[in-house]
């Protein structure tokens, strides 16, 4: 049965035994949250491209030049919507060179994010004391993910705290796009050791209503407008994927100070499923590198 | 007629002083939240906001089971100090600061992938006659992949 082969059971389904200094935390009454007011702020996070490079390597991925967005494009993109979408996708290129040690890319694809920020009006997103910096450590993998984060936080705190939450979601929805592009490039369906890689993206349709959320907030933005519809379709294909949760306990470890969220996940995607999938991602993908 | 020069130049400075004030949530941000995610890598995402006393924030997001999370949620020294709650989709709190001594930091990691919920409020002290207090609020995630 095809159907199995993409169909999984993540998880908690065998019960590992307690340690003595886990405790199980109680859990509040649901009533008890009901009657919060409505929040003044709404926050609507998609992983970022950081988190999105890490996800991939982190399900055991190889690396793939061609998959990225080539450098060349960076001269086409003169839009504000176009050089938004392209800085969160050379972000996620860039973090997925600095995670596979690419050093020369790491370089090429910082002056490219650079380009797109500066584009934008980014004051001071990616300064050349940055670029040396990461030059000096281009074999310190921690520090090059240090200087990827806070060069992505300047420019997203930048829009936001500068009034212009449309082109900030457009960063964040072109590295998260970006993402989701070269997770289904690098599945073989042939290959077991795709599995994981599979469940990360299966795992995407969870964020997909944030990701709707977060660009409706700035509705009537035409380039807003025209992802909506572009994230709708894509919506209609992970609608298509069944993820099933257990309910979710919290275990305290006391040891290590840190809780383990427990639950049992069963979740279903057919290969032709997948095919759409990763069909429109790159369809959609196209449009945003394309121009 | 000087009336119509005068409002179009205070509208400018309200506008003027509300974006520093914000700007200076990322400064905020920066120097004291993030070094609050300690040995866990910031995931480059920024939220923050002004918020006074008794006002809420919520946040969505999806966790994954591959990774380790901290999440650091700070406030201002003027604010009178920050509860935040972690629910599931059920809206079962998972976990609420206000059990651990209004802690500013929880680890945590998942078995499977998903998304949560936070909600975040500034607590009130319901002093009369003053003005609440207002500050910057930074909610920042750092992450680590599971050992």
């Amino acid at each position: 049965m095809v159907t199995s082969l993409l169909a999984g059971c993540k998880s908690g389904g065998t019960a590992k035994p307690k340690e003595d200094t886990s405790i199980s935390v109680p859990q509040v009454n649901t009533t008890a949250v009901e009657d919060i007011k409505k929040a003044e702020k709404i926050f609507h996070a998609l992983p970022s491209p950081l988190e999105s490079a890490m996800l991939i390597k982190s399900a055991g991925a190889r690396f793939d030049e061609a998959l990225l967005n080539p450098i060349g494009n960076v001269n086409s993109y003169v839009t504000n919507k176009s050089m938004a979408l392209n800085l969160g996708i050379y972000t996620c290129d860039l973090s997925f060179a600095s995670l596979y040690e690419q050093t020369q890319l790491i370089i090429d694809y910082m002056n490219a994010a650079k380009k797109m920020a500066d584009g934008l009006g980014i004051l001071k997103a990616i300064e050349q004391s940055q670029i040396d910096r990461l030059e000096e450590n281009i074999n310190n993998s921690e520090v090059i993910m240090e200087i990827v984060s806070e060069t992505f936080m300047n420019s997203n705190s930048y829009l936001t705290d500068n009034g212009q939450p449309a082109i900030a979601a457009m960063v964040l929805v072109g590295g998260w796009f970006e993402g989701l592009y070269i997770s289904t490039q690098l599945v073989d369906l042939k290959e077991s050791k795709s599995d994981k890689l599979l469940g990360r993206i299966i795992d995407q349709k969870l964020s997909v209503e944030i990701l709707l959320n977060l660009l409706e907030s700035s509705k009537g933005n035409p380039a807003i407008d025209d992802l909506i519809v572009q994230v709708n379709k894509l919506k209609l294909v992970f609608d298509k994927i069944s993820i099933t949760s257990s309910k979710i306990t919290p275990e305290y470890d006391k040891k290590s100070n840190t809780t383990d969220l427990r639950s049992e996940i069963k979740t279903e995607m057919t290969p032709e499923v997948f095919k759409e999938l990763s069909s429109l991602v790159s369809e959609i993908r196209k449009t945003f590198v394309n121009n | 007629m000087r009336i119509f020069r005068i409002i179009p130049i205070l509208a400018l400075l309200a506008i003027a002083t509300t974006l520093n004030v914000d700007a200076q949530c990322k400064g905020f941000a920066k120097k004291v939240c993030i070094p609050e995610l300690g040995a866990y890598t910031h995931d480059g995402n920024y939220h923050a906001a002004i918020l006074v006393e008794g006002e809420e924030a919520e946040l969505y997001k999806t966790f994954y089971s591959d990774m380790e999370y901290r999440v650091a949620i700070c406030g201002e020294d003027k604010l009178p100090g920050v509860e935040f709650k972690v629910l599931d989709a059920n809206k079962n709190v998972l976990y609420s600061n206000k059990d651990s001594n209004f802690a500013k930091t929880w680890d945590f990691k998942l078995e499977s992938s998903q998304q949560l919920k936070l909600i975040i409020k500034v607590n009130s002290l319901n002093k009369e006659g003053e003005q609440p207090a207002s500050g910057c609020v930074a909610i920042m995630f750092g992450f680590k992949i599971k050992k």
